[in-house]
Order: C-alpha cells, then structure tokens, then sequence
C-alpha cells in the first residue's frame, strides 16, 4: 500500500521514460530526463508521506504539505458530494481519487481532495461520510437513517441504465473536436520533436498530391467530409468512453451515478441537496431527437462541456428518456411535461430585431468596405443569407421561451442553440433580479432571474412581459416581494 | 390582478447620498482625463494634424454630455430599502436592475470605500448570499448610513437560523 502513490507516479511518467530512452538518443538531453523522473517519484512520495486525513465524528480533516504544512478542516454536516474516480491506471492497482465536494461556491477551491485510496477504502469512506449523523438527518427529507449504521444495498432503484443504441447520439455531440484539437497538436509536436518532415510519409504525400490535382471546390469538399465524419467518429468515441456503464440509481436518500469505459467515475449525491434538474438539448442533438439531463444541486462544480463536471443523471440519449429521468429525480412529473407560457408578441419581436440588427451590421460593414476599398462582393453577398438563417433562429429561439410554476417548481425554458429547461425548486431560489435594457423597458419587458447556490448560481427567463414576472417571482417565493409590490390605483 | 392592471415592482423608498452625483462625475472625469492627455500628448509629440484636432474636440463634446447626463440619470436610479425580511436595491441608468436578498439568505455584509469615495465621505454596501451571483451592491451611501445599515443586517441575519442555500 505505500508503495502505491509512488508506482503511480512512475507510471504517469512512463511515456516520457519510453521517449527518453528509444527517441531522443543524442547528447545530455535523457539523463536530465532521469532526473527529472527521479524527481517526480521522490516528490510523489513526499506527497505520500505527508498527507494523512481522519473522520471524526463532527469533521473530515485532511493535512498535507512538508514544508508548507496545510490543515483543511470541513464540518461533516457541510459534506454534499463524494466523488470516486479511477483513471485506467489507477484501476490496474485497485485505486480511487476521492473528491468530496463541500458547496463552496468558489471555483479555485478544488473541494477535499484524496488521490489514491484503495478501492475498498474510499467506498468505505463514501459510505461513512454520506451516512448521516443523527442530529442532521432529523433536518433532511425524513426518510434518514437514524443512529448511523451500515447503509443497507437492498433499497436500491435504478433510474435508468445505458442502452448500447443511445451511442448513435454521440456523433450529435461534436465532443470529437476536442480530441481532433488533441491529436492534431501532439502530432505536430511529435513531427516537430522528431525532426521529420510529414512530407516523409507516404500517406500524407499521397492526400496532399491528390488534393493538390483536384479543382479547389472539390478539394474543399473533400476536407469537409473528411473532417466531418473523423469528428463524427471521436464523438461516437468519446461518448463510449465517457458514458459506457452508465447507472443512475436512487438509494437511501442519494442519488448515484456511475459510468465510464477506461476511466471510471462514480458521483454520489444527497437528494437533500438537489434544488432542481435540466434538460439541455443543443441544436444538432435536438434535430434528432436527443437530449441530455443534468442535477442542479448544491456542492458540484459545474463543468462545460459534455461531461459537465459531476451533476450529468443522463448522457445524450431520447428526448422521453430525459423527461423520464427528469421526473424521477424530481419525484414529480409535473415541471417536466407542463406546458409553458409563452412571452407573447413584444418578446417575439425583440428576437427577431436583434437578429435583423447583427445581419444588418455585418452587411453593412462590407457593403462599405466594398464600396470604399474595393473588398470582393461576394463577402456582402454571402452575408445576406445571415438575415434568413437570423430570422429562422429568431423564430426558434423565441419559440422555445416560456416559464411556468408548477408544484413549487420555477421552470424556465430558452435558448436555441442549446435550449435548456430548468426546473428549479422555489425553496432553492435565495434572491431575485429583475433587469430592464433601455430597449427592454419600451417594451414592457425584463429579464428575470433567480439567483440559487445550486448549479450554475443564477437561472434567468429573457423578455418576459412586467406583469408576468412579479406574478411568477412573487408565487414562487410568497411574501418576499409584498411589501415592494406596486399596488396600482382601484 | 383586475383587467388592465400591470402589476410591477415600485422604486426602492430610499435615494442614495447626494455626494453621489459628484463622485460619479469625478470618477467619470479621471476616466475622460486619461483619454483627453494622451490625445493633447499625442497633438503636441506626434504630428496628428488637423483629424487629429477633430477626434479632440468630439472627446470633450462626448465627455461634456457623458458627465452632465450620466451622474443625475445614475442619482435618480439608484435606491434601495431594508426591510426586516428583504433588502431591495435598483441600479444602473441606461440598463436598470433591481435586487432582492432575503435576510434570511444573506451570509455576508460588507462596507467598502475607494481612495475617491473616502474623499467624498461615501461607502460601497455589499451583501452577499450563498449564491455567486446574488450579491446586492449598494453604491454611494452616506458613510453613517453605510454603517448604521451593515450593523442592522448583521444582527438580523444573524437571528436567522440555517446555512441559507
């Protein structure tokens, strides 16, 4: 066991142990890459060394550094997430990162972090720290478990599990591009490390003669499709290796998620703090029928991208499926089938004023740049398509607006290149804004917003007319606005 | 709601100091010196001629309106209010916002004053709550009332029970 963390770091630095020593081969450069080694593993078990954590029964301490000795200290009642990761390797020596996720909102602060703990270990320590002490289960949803035995396995629902099919959503998610990004840029590095020119390769000589005698159009063409169905394959890629074995389930008053094909990860999440969920469905996803559902919870961090951090209950799969989990989390169908109520005529309008503006200033500034300097024509010409492809996604986007109060749940929907709905627990709404641009406040309109501690901090619904607003705000959060309301003359 | 009401939010009761106005032009002003001295630097180093003396001239034309205009269109905007229950605050002059924080939400009061602001005898009013985005900010308050408003919703806060998410 002490061993390990060591062994690891080794590990870690194995590919440039293997680029040392069969690569470089001249001069001085691979005993300083030794060193270098040398120091990582000794460093890695300093690391090792001086890093101890205790569970008592009020906190989690965890103490680390040798020279710059650091105490981090979390009352237990604060603990709101523990998160079990193992990348491949780490999974070949039966290890676990633990991050235990204590609802500060500040991003730089990485939470409680243990990086690996045995297998047994952490899920030992997972259960023990999600086993509730009594004086905060009393304050929890009810179904607590009091004294704080061992948490039964027999209780156990499955939400929902992978279907192999939904992996034909993959390819919607462009998370390939990333990974081209990736390649491509260790390639050039690896090209550029190895003194060799790419013209070397026959391969690369033989697509860059090809595309070299064939007309541009048609060379256009070709890189086109050929990146497009690269991407199409490292999304389909990434999406099995992200979501392969992917299990929601629902015990004991906690929401569990495990998934993952080489790198495995496994989130635990109190339902007690779960202020509300989301369906996101971006564009190309919508188009056939996909969507994913994410937690809106207190104590995650909130990620970009596919994975977005912890709070994913279900990769890109069927729309109903998303509704589906949806309404299993929350407990209540409702938020996530009722209809919403649209924002009306001046909501529509603003949409498509906006989208007529940006087209119109871009044409415009080369229609001048045409008429003064001489730019080609065709960037004033091409850019007039940007009225029609603005005015369709005007239409979309002020479609897809609506809000509703549905069983004590603020819901909002927006958005068009991503449209999200989100559902959000009135009781997780801790302050209201209501902004109006000069534009907004000719209309009647404003922005709402809620502020939350969960999930992204702040939930807005744009261009809802005045009157709607304060109904909605004040429904959600009864007597908080009574005092400033406007009660007009009767 | 009868037919043909529009039910809205009214003003915060409260304006904030009258120094105000003179801090926002002064801070304003620093802003349009800086541009102003490196054009008249630019006129008399560099050879900027005669666009040059335009482009001057519009500055200051702009700079005038934006000091006479913003600072009283910014002091009519600005408001706020404590209740025992909500803090309650409206700003900005050409996009206007409104914020209301729950006492029962706040975590944090803080009172804030600039090298500028302490000149005019002012102070920044900040309330956070657990959310990052639901800070309510209270610009240009009497020094006294700043102070005398953070003490209040410090003891009210803390008569509220819970850890406010």
């Amino acid at each position: 066991m002490l061993a390990v963390h060591p062994v690891q770091e080794a590990f870690r630095y194995l590919p440039v142990l293997v680029g040392v020593l069969f690569i470089g081969g001249r001069g001085q450069g691979h005993l300083w890459s030794l060193i270098g080694l040398g120091l990582a593993v000794a460093g890695g078990l300093l690391r090792w060394f001086t890093t101890t954590y205790q569970i008592t029964p009020t906190h989690v301490r965890v103490r680390r550094g040798l020279l710059r000795r650091q105490e981090l200290s979390v009352p237990r009642d604060r603990v709101r997430s523990v998160d079990l990761t193992a990348h491949p390797m780490q999974r070949l020596l039966g290890l676990n990162r633990v991050v235990i996720g204590t609802g500060r909102a500040d991003r730089g602060q990485e939470g409680v972090t243990l990086d690996a703990l045995a297998r047994a270990e952490a899920a030992a320590l997972r259960g023990e720290l999600l086993r509730r002490s009594p004086a905060v289960a009393d304050v929890g949803t009810g179904a607590g478990i009091e004294g704080g035995g061992p948490i039964p396995a027999t209780d156990a629902f499955a939400i929902t599990t992978l279907v192999p099919s939904w992996i034909r959503f993959g390819p919607f998610t462009l998370s390939g591009i990333a990974t081209i990004g990736v390649v491509a840029g260790s390639l050039a590095n690896l090209f550029n490390e190895s003194r060799v020119a790419p013209r070397e390769f026959g391969l690369l000589r033989a697509v860059a003669d090809q595309l070299a005698s064939v007309p541009a159009g048609v060379a256009v063409a070709e890189v086109a499709v050929a990146t497009a169905v690269v991407v199409a394959l490292l999304s389909a890629i990434a999406y099995v290796l992200a979501f392969w074995n992917f299990r929601l389930t629902r015990q004991n008053g906690t929401l569990h998620v495990a998934r993952g094909l080489l790198t495995t990860r496994s989130t635990t999440i109190e339902l007690r703090r779960l202020r509300g969920a989301e369906i996101s469905e971006p564009l190309l996803l919508r188009m056939v029928g996909g969507a994913r559902c994410l937690a809106i919870t207190t104590g995650l961090r909130v990620g970009l991208g596919a994975e977005h951090g912890g709070s994913i209950l279900l990769p890109p799969a069927p729309l109903p499926e998303a509704r589906r989990v949806a309404g299993e989390v929350l407990g209540d169908s409702g938020p996530v089938t009722a209809a919403l109520t649209r924002h009306g005529r001046r909501a529509r309008r603003r949409r498509h004023v906006r989208a007529f503006a940006f087209a119109a200033l871009v044409t415009g500034f080369f229609v001048l740049m045409w008429w003064l300097f001489g730019w080609p024509a065709w960037q004033w010409q091409a850019s007039c398509a940007l009225f029609g492809i603005g005015a369709l996604l005007a239409e979309d986007r002020y479609r897809n607006l609506g809000h509703a109060l549905v069983a004590g749940r603020l819901v909002f929907r927006g958005g068009g290149l991503v449209r999200r709905r989100h559902m959000l627990a009135s009781e997780g709404v801790i302050g209201w804004t209501v902004r109006r641009s000069f534009f907004q406040r000719r209309a009647g309109l404003v922005t709402l917003t809620a502020t939350s501690a969960a999930g992204h901090q702040h939930y807005s619904t744009v261009d809802i007319p005045v009157s709607e607003a304060i109904a909605l705000a004040d429904a959600a959060t009864p007597g908080l606005l009574t005092a400033f309301l406007r009660r007009p003359p009767s | 709601m009868t037919a043909g009401e529009i039910l809205d939010l009214r003003p915060p009761a409260n304006l904030v100091s009258g120094r105000a106005v003179l801090y926002w032009a002064a801070r304003a002003a620093l802003g349009w010196l800086i541009v102003l001295a490196a054009e008249l630097l630019w006129l008399f180093v560099g050879d900027g001629g005669r666009p040059l003396g335009v482009v001057l001239l519009a500055t200051t034309v702009a700079a005038l309106a934006h000091l006479i205009v913003m600072p009283q269109w910014r002091y009519r905007v600005h408001r706020w209010e404590a209740t025992p229950e909500a803090v309650y605050t409206q700003s900005g002059w050409f996009n206007q916002e409104r914020r209301i924080a729950p006492v029962s939400r706040i975590q944090t009061v803080d009172t804030k004053r600039g090298p500028l602001e302490r000149a005019f005898s002012l102070a920044n009013l900040t309330v956070t709550t657990a959310s990052a985005r639901g800070p309510v900010h209270i610009h240009g308050l009497d020094l006294g009332t700043a102070q005398r408003l953070a003490a209040e919703l410090a003891a009210r806060t803390q008569a509220s029970a819970g850890d406010a998410t």
